[in-house]
């Protein structure tokens, strides 16, 4: 007889499931003429159901036998994940009701909440199947939403390019959960990490590589990252934006729970090594990339790979700070990235315009606009006072926490890739400030929701920084479950 | 709401009010833009005053705390950051020069153009993080500060400056950056090792207190906030960015820069890289002496050859700069004392210099020396100004410079041994190399022959740049004139750091 109590503990994923079939309904059975209040529908669903999480927190425990598990981290982060969800639904909603886009339109949210379903499953599964479902359910669904803008060639080729490598990478991912499955005959993330302590063979290095591959994909780390910058390029805007920030910070929690919970015993003899040099290549890499980049969304496909890379000092640094700045760095990336994005969506939408020659002088006609990315910009460079400072800032001490001298240059090889990310950083400031063109973008009004969604997040960059409590309560929330840190060797 | 009660946060409170203020103004409305600036900077110029009499009081009153007017708010309690307030004599005297520089370079932009409202909203965010930095004693907030007045330069010289300007806000940028870089790592590790029982904190004065920094991690930690402030402070070969920075920055930012930011790099050396880490600078105080003993020497050597008003103007500051962590590095009172007030000295001075080459440079429109004479007789005031800044800075008694250099070198000799000797005197070397190339400037640009007829036509001085120039001059005569005054306010500040510098002998 089944406990359907157990349901209690996931209120999260059936709201998200109750939206999902609202949207879905009033894409399928409402009139036409009021399909085209359906954008700010779903935007409102999203809202509202986002508020109700923040103010009913998910009960803690185990269901279905330990696959699935709700704490305090894991709400935080879902609702992180939905504020994140929400922005970006608010700058699609005129693009969606464009011309060609405006017949699908539906698909665009509920697939993009779909998606989301199942980062959430990612989020809290506590057994490798579970845990792939979520991962498919995240990824398959994108590939459709890459290739929405059917009437272009990238779109295409960006949708090909994602699944591609999706596949693979979960091929990738499930031959190295084989491998563990063979050493200690479960799929629990408990059990394994039972059954695999003291265990350094041959076998689970390289079930731990195949597993940083497969995950590795999601959060676009070098070497994994080479679809990254196609994808980001093709993709419409709006999908863009949620892939590089709300895919990948699931991906980076849920990468966390995995290393710590299964592979903790191993973390001193093999997979901090792993990642360390894959931190150092993710962040050069990715900042080198980027400084030749003139297409905006190219652009920020490579600054989002390093910036990954920084999320990753968080997960090496194995102890409650690093994890609690690892989230609120997601966080204030979310915000920081979806500034930058909301412009550049609404003067894609506007004049077609995406490389960086096109924003030269754009203060003069849209300060509003130029000022908003300029803000993204310092934020996703680590200047204060705005919140990518004291992000970086808290995940620099989180990694020195753990103590080594190793970690420290770690810091420090990030802490140089920070000027050069800088750098790049200041050239779209530039090309907005200080150079002049004679083809000057016009002045325009964008849409009041994309207006909307840009003002949260300019408030969001402003703020979280500057208020101390949402660290803090991140960090609560974390301190619940500090004792996961204790099975790391 | 205790913090309120405290003078030292209305430092921070009113630059972002007058950031409030110029937000509302339109561009157009540029009336109402310099009356905002203005009461913005008059009323921090007020502030300072009653702050320097607050802290006569208390020390007349028999108070010998290290710190006065100490707030704490707990700012995020994980990392144990606080928002610490507290100054002593240095803060004091560096919060009153930045309150006069700030004053005198509003007066100074008073024809801003283009954009005169960004300008003063980049303006007074710089001021924010200066007076920030100053007031603060809590490494966190201290930085973040510091990152927040090294931002603006970026757009300050980008939009609003001249010549190579692109080049040179991106190399200066970058550059100061990156020390700030160093400084993040120097103060995360200082911040893991702040406390020996575990009682993390990132609050000087207990750091300083508790003293339980490995002499190991020392070694690596004092080289890496040193010269992460050093960066700022033009040390030899960090200095690079100066020159071309002053050079393409517009006139009051120039003088904001010099004047106070890059007193924010010997202030961090000295507040944090040399009193929280005493072993390790005993150790290493002889790398840096002889960098800045060059810079100081290389400084004043390049002036002499450079023909651009700005860039000789540039090189000088790397010089006298030089000689300001060149004194904080001798460890004694007396040069330290010196220290500080060639910070002062210099500050006023380049901010003068940097006012008058503006105002030159507004009516001429070059820069280069050769291109100009005889601007005594066609502009008197500012060539009057221009000597009045030159004799400062070549060390002429009665004027700030004077009583500054006078007071590093009489400190810097009291140490017997060869190598500070010799380095001693190879620094004085640079006063008279400072006058070959000040006496140059003034025989070529105000006494030589006119070389653009068009130049005669010019005009003197209007009454804001009078304004802005006569402030100026008169600190700098009160500091040559009454350096008791500064001194009694500065050497008690310096007991705790040499106390600590000879118990970890």
């Amino acid at each position: 007889m089944m406990d359907y109590s157990q349901f209690l503990l996931m209120p999260q994923e059936i709201g998200l499931l109750l939206v999902i079939l609202l949207v879905f309904i009033y894409d399928t059975f409402m009139p036409e003429r009021s399909q085209r209040y359906l954008p700010v529908f779903s935007v409102i669903m999203m809202a509202l159901y986002t508020i109700y999480c923040f103010c009913f927190p998910a009960g803690e425990g185990e269901a279905f036998g330990g696959m699935f598990q709700s704490n305090a981290p894991t709400w935080v982060m879902k609702n992180i994940l939905n504020v994140g969800v929400v922005l970006v639904l608010l700058q699609a909603v005129k693009w969606t009701n464009s011309d060609f886009v405006s017949v699908r339109r539906g698909e665009f949210y509920y697939l993009t909440m779909l998606t989301l379903l199942g980062m959430f499953f990612m989020i809290s599964a506590r057994h490798f199947l579970l845990f792939v479902i979520g991962l498919e359910t995240a990824s398959l669904p994108i590939a459709a939403l890459a290739a929405f803008e059917k009437r272009y060639y990238e779109s295409h080729e960006a949708a090909a390019k994602y699944i591609f490598t999706a596949i693979f990478s979960s091929a990738i991912f499930l031959l190295g959960i084989s491998f563990v499955y063979g050493m200690s005959g479960t799929l629990y993330f408990k059990d394994i990490a039972t059954a695999l302590t003291g265990n350094h063979s041959a076998l689970l290095i390289a079930a731990l590589a195949f597993v940083i591959a497969g995950v590795g994909f999601k959060l676009s780390l070098v070497p994994f990252h080479l679809w990254t910058a196609d994808v980001y390029q093709g993709a419409p805007t709006a999908v863009t934006s949620y892939l590089s920030v709300i895919s990948k910070g699931a991906a980076a929690f849920s990468f966390l729970v995995i290393l710590v919970q299964v592979f903790g015993a191993a973390y001193s003899q093999v997979w901090e090594w792993m990642l360390y040099a894959v931190i150092i290549l993710t962040i050069t890499l990715g900042n080198l990339f980027a400084i030749r980049q003139r297409n905006l969304k190219r652009f920020l496909a490579f600054s989002s790979i390093s910036q990954a890379g920084y999320i990753m000092l968080g997960v090496i640094a194995v102890n409650v700070m690093g994890m609690s700045s690892m989230i609120y760095y997601v966080l204030v990336y979310i915000f920081s990235n979806l500034a930058a994005f909301g412009v550049i969506a609404a003067i894609e939408r506007q004049t077609g315009k995406v490389t960086m020659d096109d924003y030269n002088g754009l203060f003069k006609t849209n300060p509003w606009l130029a000022f908003t990315m300029m803000l993204a910009m310092f934020s996703l460079g680590g200047i204060p006072p705005f919140a990518g400072f004291f992000s970086k800032f808290f995940i620099f001490v989180g990694a020195c926490h753990q103590g080594s001298v190793a970690i420290y240059a770690l810091v420090l090889i990030a802490l140089v890739n920070t000027i050069i990310s800088l750098y790049y950083y200041l050239l779209v400031v530039k090309a907005m400030f200080i150079r002049q063109d004679e083809c000057v973008i016009p002045a325009f009004k964008s849409h009041w929701t994309e207006r909307t969604g840009m003002i949260l997040c300019v408030l969001g960059i402003i703020f979280i920084g500057l208020v101390s409590c949402i660290y803090a309560s991140i960090n609560g929330a974390v301190d619940a479950i500090g004792a996961m840190f204790s099975a790391v060797q | 709401m205790e913090i309120f009660n405290n003078i030292l946060i209305y430092f921070v409170i009113v630059p972002l009010l007058t950031l409030g203020g110029l937000a509302l103004c339109s561009n157009r409305g540029i009336k109402a833009i310099r009356t905002v600036a203005v009461c913005g900077a008059s009323v921090l110029m007020v502030l300072a005053i009653w702050l320097v009499s607050i802290f006569l009081q208390a020390r007349g009153a028999g108070d010998t705390s290290e710190m006065i007017l100490r707030t704490d708010v707990s700012w995020y309690a994980p990392f144990n950051i606080k928002l610490a307030l507290g100054v002593d004599g240095v803060s004091v005297v560096m919060i009153l020069l930045s309150a006069f520089i700030v004053f005198a370079g509003v007066f100074a932009s008073w024809k801003m153009n283009p954009l005169p409202k960004q300008f003063f909203l980049w303006f007074f965010l710089l001021s924010t993080g200066v007076f920030g930095f100053f007031i603060s004693i809590d490494l966190f907030t201290m930085f973040m500060f510091y990152e927040v007045a090294l931002i603006p330069m970026y757009l300050l010289i980008g939009v609003w400056g001249s010549g190579n300007k692109n080049y040179s806000a991106m190399k200066l940028t970058l550059m100061l950056m990156g020390g700030s870089a160093f400084l993040m790592l120097g103060l995360i590790g200082i911040y893991f090792h702040s406390a020996a029982d575990g009682n993390l904190t990132m609050n000087i004065l207990d750091i300083a207190h508790n003293n339980a920094i490995p002499h190991n991690w020392q070694y690596v930690l004092f080289p890496l906030t040193f010269v992460g402030f050093g960066v700022l402070g033009a040390m030899f070969p960090f200095h690079t960015w100066s020159p071309d920075g002053h050079a393409s920055a517009p006139t009051a930012v120039s003088m904001l820069h010099a004047g106070v930011l890059m007193k924010l790099g010997g202030y961090g050396c000295f507040r944090i890289a040399i009193y929280l880490m005493p072993f390790a600078a005993n150790e290493l105080a002889w790398i840096f002496l002889l960098l800045t003993g060059f810079s100081i020497v290389y400084g004043a050597l390049s002036a002499c050859v450079q023909t651009d008003l700005k860039y000789i103007n540039a090189y000088s500051s790397v010089s006298h700069c030089g000689m300001v962590l060149f004194a904080i590095l001798m460890f004694n009172t007396t040069a330290m004392t010196g220290a500080v007030l060639q910070m002062l000295s210099h500050g006023l001075m380049t901010a003068l210099f940097f006012a008058l080459i503006g105002m030159i440079y507004g009516r001429t429109h070059t820069r280069d020396i050769r291109d100009m004479g005889g601007m005594m007789h066609i502009m008197p005031y500012l060539g009057v100004g221009y000597v009045i800044a030159g004799l400062a800075s070549l060390g002429l008694p009665g004027l700030s410079g004077f009583a500054a250099e006078m007071t590093i070198f009489f400190g810097s000799f009291q140490h017997t041994d060869m190598f500070h000797r010799v380095l001693t005197i190879m620094a004085t070397t640079s006063i008279v190399v400072t006058a070959v190339y000040i006496l140059r400037v003034v025989a070529k640009l105000l006494f030589g022959e006119v070389q653009d007829e068009h130049h005669r036509t010019l005009t003197d001085a209007s009454w804001e740049e009078r304004l802005s120039t006569t402030t100026l001059i008169l600190a700098v005569a009160a500091i040559g004139c009454f350096p008791n005054f500064f001194v009694n306010i500065i050497s008690s500040s310096f007991e705790p750091v040499v106390k600590a510098l000879q118990a970890a002998l």
